[in-house]
């Protein structure tokens, strides 16, 4: 069966990012005293634990990012060497998702359900009678539902749990033994870790592992047959939408922190370091650009995307690939309403960096401006850019829901977190009352901006050592 | 005095003006004046006639920047630019794109006092609780209980405004019926609408700001007066609230001065959310009905409003801390 890649403007977009990062961590690896701050951040168990959190979200967005289309069974005036491909589009995620994607109910039913919520007249020998209806999909397996569905229940998530502890012991012990392997031995190196005398905080990073393993097991042995979080209103499973929701918020936090890098870094370095009105212009423009309240200066720039992207179909083939030039879009539109904040702090950086001796230095021995600031410049604002970016993707993430409410947002038929809110949000005042999109959106939500806050103020502390005096910490012994 | 207010005045023109620009280059050159017509009219077939109409009845019908059927200076002003431009600086506000055509001028005043009763109340007891909360966490630093308070305030800021509005409706408007969920009356009346509101705004802030001014606390402990005044014998409250609360003031100030724009502007999901009829609720009613008048109107008002408050933190500055001088 043949298929044919897509690629989506985002998806480019990611992979470019994946390959900058892995090219990032290669210099990291050659450079001592970023591999210094780097091993420092590590070493805080908040900045680790999260990292590994964020690095699964990472990976589901990476699969969701190979998208394909399938080749349709040629019918035969077609000929056979003709090729038309399927007007859906399929990503990696999707194939995994497969069977939970095609277990596809008529309306809402509750988490682990077996029967819809809503009461439907059904026939039964002969007679109306109004009830739950069984679900087609959610618990179809089951003969008799009330008697069976605890014992299978039980049975798959025991299963599951088995499967987490055995990968979370698995992994421990293999950590262990790698560890141990110098000097102490496996069972030394045990006691270090449990007793969290390690360089890194492992006890920390393997109680995570054990943890998401632990709720990833059962969850996938119930996924094929349940619906582990319900339902929604036209009966898609919300665990999946969840799940595909994770794309949206990881690009726009990283696409639109990336987007606004070039602008103020190009910008700031240039104003600190020529002053004078190189200096007054680039201030004036974006003193400009912060008068204006962010979200309405964004509103009017989507809504001109918006007319842009009606008045040009020819830009994109299927609905997915206009959904994703819109996300496109946003992201730069994001980009370029929101690095005031980052040209700032490098310009200010700069006008302190270039009254250094370092920078006198270069210019005495005849450095040309643009080679000081790329190479004596540059290196030595990268701190300040990491550290805002790292923390600008948490906003964001916690922005594309606003905006998404506001109507601002990504396409309506893009799954994302605001638009599950957005739906929840009638659902929660009505009558059933339908609280698991809600909560599905809230926890995904809550996990990937949690983490991304933490790893975040794991990195400043590294990178910033003023900040690492903010920290709360107990003190463990009292000051004299 | 004089001669800050009048060079501040000079600079928030320059920057208007660069407002000006920017908006109508994002709403007239990007897409033009047709392609709005054609969106606001809707409809598969739009004949050129109905554009025209359209435009001639908004006075869009002349050319953007400049008139070249005129001569003169009149080739500049018989424009859109110049005609839009102008009415906007005199905070001439105009009538909005959509077919009803409301007034945005009146709308705005009428709005603007229904936000101000949202948000002033609110922008106060955000300052004064944030203070209070990162104090309790300062001068219990180094305990448990600062630990725990940053835990709980990084959670707190990870979580969408959207969720604490959705909950809060449901517990306190659904469960426990104790106010309406959303809508809004003038009076006395008002203070049951706005009460919910206020409550969450406060809650789904609190996080943020508490942390960033608990770090602005620990900074000012830093420095040699606290180190002085400990030496005197003052007690630890007194360093705290008489010393490092007053110079910690001045980043305080800045920080909740960036927030002041939205206080007269309205918190647009709030607002929306909660059904009350200020300037936010109005701005995302603009952008559904894709109204771009009102979008326009809004972009500029609210630039004013940032540049107004600008000046107001630093006038806040002289009185805060005397050593700040605006003449030089």
């Amino acid at each position: 069966m043949g298929f044919q890649f897509v690629f989506l403007w985002t998806d480019l977009a990611l992979w470019a990012m994946f390959a900058a990062l892995a090219g990032y961590g290669l210099r990291v690896a050659r450079r001592p005293h970023l591999r210094a701050a780097w091993s420092k951040a590590f070493r805080d168990p908040a900045a680790l634990a999260s990292g590994a959190v964020l690095a699964l979200f990472m990976f589901v967005t990476a699969l969701d990012s190979v998208h394909f289309r399938r080749v349709l069974a040629a019918t035969p005036e077609q000929g056979a060497n003709a090729a038309y491909y399927d007007t859906h589009t399929e990503s990696l995620l999707d194939l995994a998702l497969a069977r939970p994607l095609a277990m596809r109910e008529s309306s809402y039913s509750e988490p682990l359900a077996t029967h819809g919520l809503i009461k439907q007249n059904l026939e039964r020998d002969g007679a109306s009678v109004r009830e739950h209806p069984r679900l087609a999909h959610g618990g179809a397996h089951l003969g008799d539902p009330p008697a069976q569905r605890g014992v299978d229940m039980a049975t798959r998530v025991g299963a599951g749990v088995l499967a987490g502890l055995l990968i979370t012991v698995g992994l421990s012990l293999a950590l262990a033994w790698r560890l141990g392997r110098r000097n102490q031995g496996t069972a030394g190196a045990w006691r270090d870790i449990v007793g969290a005398r390690t360089r890194y905080p492992w006890r920390a990073l393997l109680l995570t592992v054990g943890t998401v393993a632990l709720l990833a097991g059962p969850t996938m042995a119930l996924m094929g047959h349940y619906h582990v979080l319900g339902t929604d209103r036209t009966g898609n499973d919300v665990l999946v939408q969840a799940l595909k929701s994770i794309r949206t918020a990881f690009v726009i936090g990283s696409l639109a922190t990336v987007a606004t890098l070039p602008p103020a870094i190009v910008l700031g370095v240039l104003a600190g370091y020529y002053k004078g009105w190189v200096d007054e212009a680039v201030q004036y423009l974006y003193t400009t650009l912060t008068s204006v309240p962010n979200v309405l200066l964004i509103a009017a720039c989507v809504l001109m995307v918006q007319v842009f992207l009606d008045t040009h179909p020819d830009l994109f083939e299927t609905g997915l690939e206009r959904a994703d030039l819109k996300m496109f879009l946003l992201c730069l539109i994001l980009g370029l309403t929101g690095w005031a904040t980052l040209c700032r702090l490098v310009r200010g950086e700069t006008l302190k960096l270039r009254e250094l001796e370092f920078v006198q230095a270069a210019e005495a021995f005849g450095v040309s401006p643009a080679r000081t600031m790329a190479r004596h410049i540059l290196p030595n604002v990268m701190h300040l850019v990491l550290i805002t970016t790292v923390l600008n993707f948490s906003d964001l993430i916690l922005y594309e829901a606003v905006l998404t409410y506001i109507g601002v947002g990504v396409d309506p038929s893009t799954n994302s977190f605001g638009g599950m809110i957005n739906l929840a949000r009638n659902e929660m005042s009505g009558d059933p009352l339908v609280w698991w999109s809600f909560a599905a959106a809230f926890g995904f939500m809550l996990a990937l901006v949690l983490a991304a806050n933490l790893f975040a103020d794991g990195v400043r502390d590294a990178f910033d050592p003023r900040a690492r005096a903010f920290r709360p910490r107990l003190l463990t012994h009292r000051l004299p | 005095m004089g001669g800050f207010l009048v060079r501040r005045f000079g600079y928030a023109l320059l920057i208007l003006l660069g407002v000006n620009l920017l908006t109508f280059f994002l709403f007239f050159t990007v897409n033009t004046p047709d392609d709005m017509a054609r969106l606001n009219i809707g409809g598969k077939r739009v004949t050129q006639e109905q554009i025209d109409k359209w435009k001639s009845e908004r006075g869009y019908d002349r050319p953007l920047y400049w008139n070249r059927a005129e001569t003169g200076s009149a080739q500049l002003t018989r424009t859109v630019l110049w005609e839009r431009s102008i009415s906007l600086l005199a905070l001439d506000f105009g009538r909005s794109d959509s077919a009803r055509s409301v007034d945005i001028g009146h709308e705005v005043r009428t709005r603007m006092a229904v936000s101000l009763q949202l948000a002033l109340p609110l922008f106060i007891l955000q300052l004064i609780v944030s203070v209070a909360f990162s104090l309790l966490l300062v001068f219990f630093r180094h305990t448990r209980i600062d630990f725990w308070g940053v835990v709980l305030c990084v959670v707190m800021l990870s979580i969408s405004s959207l969720f604490y509005i959705i909950v809060g409706q449901f517990l306190f408007s659904r469960v426990l019926k104790l106010v309406p969920i959303s809508g809004y009356a003038g009076g006395l009346d008002a203070l049951r609408f706005l009460m919910l509101p206020v409550l969450l705004s406060l809650l789904s802030r609190l996080g943020t700001e508490a942390r960033l001014y608990r770090a602005m606390f620990l900074e000012e402990f830093g420095k040699d007066y606290v180190r002085t005044a400990r030496a005197k014998g003052l007690g630890e409250a007194r360093v705290l609230v008489r010393h490092v609360l007053r110079n910690a003031l001045i980043p305080i100030i800045t920080s909740a001065g960036s927030y002041l724009p939205y206080v007269f502007l309205g918190s647009l999901v709030f607002e929306s959310f909660f059904g009350i009829p200020g300037l936010g609720a109005f701005v995302i009613e603009a952008i559904s009905g894709q109204d771009f008048a009102i979008v326009r109107t809004m972009v500029f008002l609210g630039a004013v409003l940032y540049i107004a408050s600008n000046v107001l933190i630093d006038l806040l500055y002289t009185w805060v801390d005397p050593r700040v001088r605006l003449n030089n």
